[in-house]
């Protein structure tokens, strides 16, 4: 085209944005994650950041390693696939220290209630009562014991406080 | 739980998009309607909306200068935004952002302004004074090549330019409305309708703006309003009205008439929590009242001052129709339950970062952008302005 | 406790060990989890839930949840035998404390809807992230990284579960994780542990043992919305067709 020279302006124009395409180009190289696109557009390193997070609850399995007795005690009762700290509360932290953190003492007038109370709106299956009715207001492990709570289930053991001496 | 009717999931009932967001689109939306008025005249040569070229122009970049604020501003992390120009997601609507913008931005308004105004800018370098000669001069990129042939060059390709920033103002606006209308699980904002009747509305509420600064800044100045200009903007703006009140109406009806799972919901809604913004504000007052009024103009032989009030009066209702509109999108969508079981209530904070006061310094603050361009580039012709070798 | 001192002495470095052993690892570096041979989703058995409350209180309680916001949630559904398509549904501080007692006699038919995030496999949420903070694993977990999020909202209002929330504190997208910490050491969820009746189960379709394969034979599942086509790996047995 003649006359480019009076066009020149808009070579400076252009000349603007190839500079800032370079500076973006530079910046991009710095400040875009490494791990960035490992398994697909986000950044790989996260997903160990997140597995890397702390564990609360020990499992059951853990629990059992020490507790072997109540474990056993547990295996042939109506609890059998209750795990430990459904009723017990998170306790990773009693695994891995035991001698210092020492589990809260339960009080099965509120926690038995929670799952056990009646309402129409549970399975008809599942055992349920009406707390004031059922026991009179005495707490729930007068009678039964919560690791085998079916009462004369738990052989051997005494019936109150969970089976322990 | 406060301000819940029914059902909602209990993470549905903070609403996470605010009213910062109804203003993001309302804003671009006035950049993509004042470009296409600046375009009517640029590439369709309707000679007669001449007067309001360059004050359209600088008024989309008023605007658009300040539409990532209340995006910026919304954010949980600001200063991660530039993950959208680094890492932008190619199945997300909302990371074309970035890209459209600066595209926008640099390579259509500037583009377009700077080549409008580069007579005047290298002539401004050369007679101004102090701190303004310096900002002239940067302007001209260190080009002081003002012949006719160089005009002629800018002229024709600042033609092209306008030419594809009028699917670039599409793009711009149109985007936003995908936003909302691919997403399937919200059926307020889920159609294939959402971009039209966004950009539709758009050039409603663009044309009005710019043609009420034109008729607010003649005053201002003490000169006289060009009635052809404005009787022709009048006259699009009518008919891109009657357009985007079609694809309005065409949205409620087929809503209406389909009666999906979702209508009994919505239908509940706009009667009741969205009832004085959409039917009252939006519909009545916003598009109703102005149509009407514009109808008059168009087949009546009104005088001259009767127009002006019209104009400016329908012109007026029509920007807070558009803004009621964004808002009935946005915080409505968020009012009913995907369970379509409940409500809850938009709380709107007043002086936090996305609180009503920063709302109404967002859109205070284009205005002030708006006059500080029109200082450092006047739209319209200064007389002392001249070149050295030949006067004007 | 039933043991001796000298039992203990001997129990202890055991069990440590054996902690330390779960405790090791980040998945990709650990040879014990391999990503490609596993694809999770869960199973959840409305007949079977209690309405206890004990996945949400577990899941907040492991994954420091702020109130208010839920990673998991139970809903109470009543549906009425005369409006089958408009349930009324409760969800009192999203089930964390149970639910009020309904009394017997009442017309139509009760039940309880655990919801979490459904780690769906064409997840609309993970399409509509605007800078990749939100993805899915290559074994099927639907994570969010909270240091690249930004916060915008996007896959909150994506999300057609209504699974996702804001942090109000970290200001990021946050949602059920699958607990990928607990499950990519061999453990299970925080919700399947806390779980008394079962009625929640965590499910790896990649392993020809794992007991959904044999649910899935025996039993109907559907899954939420499913004209959302979603993917969704959340298993519903026995679920009623007016839940929402």
């Amino acid at each position: 085209m003649s006359g480019l020279k009076d066009a020149g302006h808009l070579f400076r124009f252009a000349g603007l944005f190839v500079l800032a395409f370079l500076v973006f180009l530079v910046v991009r190289a710095y400040v875009v994650p490494k791990s960035f696109g490992e398994y697909g557009h986000y950044r790989g390193a996260a997903i160990g950041e997140i597995a890397a997070r702390q564990v609360k609850f020990a499992g059951r399995q853990t629990c059992e390693t020490c507790h072997t007795d109540i474990a056993d005690i547990k295996a042939k009762g109506a609890h059998a696939h209750v795990n430990c700290e459904a009723c017990h509360g998170a306790l990773a932290a009693h695994a891995d220290d035991p001698m210092s953190v020492t589990p809260a003492k339960l009080d099965t007038a509120v926690l038995c209630a929670r799952c056990h109370t009646a309402s129409a709106a549970k399975p008809a299956s599942f055992p349920q009562v009406d707390p004031a009715d059922h026991s009179g207001g005495a707490p729930c492990e007068t009678c039964h014991n919560p690791h085998s709570p079916i009462i004369g289930s738990d052989s051997g053991a005494s019936a109150a406080k969970g089976g322990a001496k | 739980m406060s301000g819940v009717e029914g059902y909602m999931y209990p993470n549905e009932v903070t609403l996470y998009w605010s009213v910062l967001i109804v203003l993001y689109p309302y804003i671009t939306g006035l950049v993509a309607g004042a470009f296409i008025l600046a375009s009517l005249e640029r590439v369709f040569r309707v000679e007669a909306v001449k007067p309001t070229y360059r004050l359209a122009l600088l008024t989309a970049l008023a605007f658009l200068l300040v539409a990532p604020l209340p995006l910026i501003l919304h954010l949980g992390h600001p200063f991660r935004s530039p993950e959208m120009y680094f890492t932008p997601h190619s199945t997300s609507a909302m990371a074309m952002f970035g890209y459209v913008y600066m595209w926008y931005l640099m390579a259509v308004l500037v583009f377009e302004i700077w080549l409008d105004y580069r007579r005047e800018i290298v002539l401004k370098s050369q007679q101004s004074k102090g701190l303004m000669r310096t900002i002239y001069k940067i302007m001209t990129l260190g080009s002081s090549n003002i012949s006719e042939r160089s005009q002629h060059i800018d002229d024709k390709v600042g033609w092209i330019v306008t030419l594809v920033g009028i699917p670039s103002a599409f793009l711009l606006h149109g985007y936003v409305g995908f936003i909302f209308g691919s997403l399937k699980a919200n059926p307020w904002w889920s159609s294939p309708l959402m971009p039209v009747i966004f950009i539709f509305s758009a050039m409603v509420s663009g044309i009005a703006a710019v043609m009420l600064l034109y008729m607010a800044t003649t005053k201002l100045r003490g000169q006289k309003i060009d009635m052809r200009c404005v009787d022709t903007v009048a006259m699009y703006m009518f008919y891109i009205f009657i357009i985007d009140f079609s694809l309005e109406m065409l949205d409620l009806v087929h809503r209406v008439y389909e009666a999906d799972e979702s209508f009994r919901s919505l239908n509940f809604l706009v009667h009741t929590k969205l009832y004085f913004s959409q039917i009252v504000v939006q519909i009545c007052l916003g598009t109703i009242v102005p149509l009407v009024l514009l109808f008059l103009t168009q087949v009546v032989n009104l005088k001259e001052l009767a127009r002006k009030r019209i104009y400016a009066f329908s012109g007026s209702l029509a920007l807070i129709g558009v803004l009621a509109m964004r808002w009935n999108v946005v915080i409505g969508g968020q009012l009913f339950s995907k369970s379509f079981l409940g409500y809850t209530t938009y709380k709107m904070a007043l002086v936090t970062r996305e609180g009503l006061l920063v709302a109404i310094g967002l859109t205070v603050l284009p205005l002030l952008f708006l006059w500080a361009l029109v200082k450092l580039l006047p739209p319209w012709p200064d007389k002392n302005l001249h070149e050295a070798a030949a006067g004007d | 406790m039933n043991i001796s001192r000298r039992h203990l002495m001997i129990l202890l470095p055991a069990a440590a060990v054996a902690w330390k052993h779960v405790l090791a690892g980040t998945p990709e570096d650990s040879p014990n989890y391999q990503m490609s041979e596993h694809w999770w989703g869960m199973l959840i058995d409305i007949p079977k839930c209690i309405g206890c409350g004990n996945c949400v209180r577990a899941c907040q309680t492991e994954n420091d949840v702020p109130d208010g916001f839920f990673r998991t949630w139970v809903e109470q559904y009543h549906r009425s035998d005369y409006h089958l398509e408009t349930p009324e549904v409760i969800s009192p501080d999203g089930g964390k404390e149970g639910f009020p007692v309904v009394k017997e006699g009442e017309e139509g038919k009760f039940f309880f809807v655990p919801k979490m995030c459904n780690h769906c496999t064409d997840s609309p949420c993970t399409q509509v992230c605007p800078v990749g903070a939100t993805f899915i694993t290559p074994d099927g977990v639907v994570l969010i990284d909270p240091k690249y999020c930004l916060g915008c909202g996007y896959c909150v209002q994506a999300c057609p579960y209504g699974c996702r929330y804001i942090h109000p504190e970290k200001k990021v997208a946050d949602k059920c994780t699958l607990c990928y910490h607990r499950i990519t050491k061999g453990l299970t969820t925080a919700c399947c542990e806390a779980c008394p009746t079962g009625a929640r189960q965590l499910a790896d379709l990649k392993n020809p043992n794992d007991p959904i394969h044999e649910f899935l034979k025996t039993h109907t599942v559907q899954v939420l919305k499913p004209q959302m086509a979603t993917g969704a790996k959340a298993f519903y047995n026995g679920l009623d067709g007016s839940v929402r």
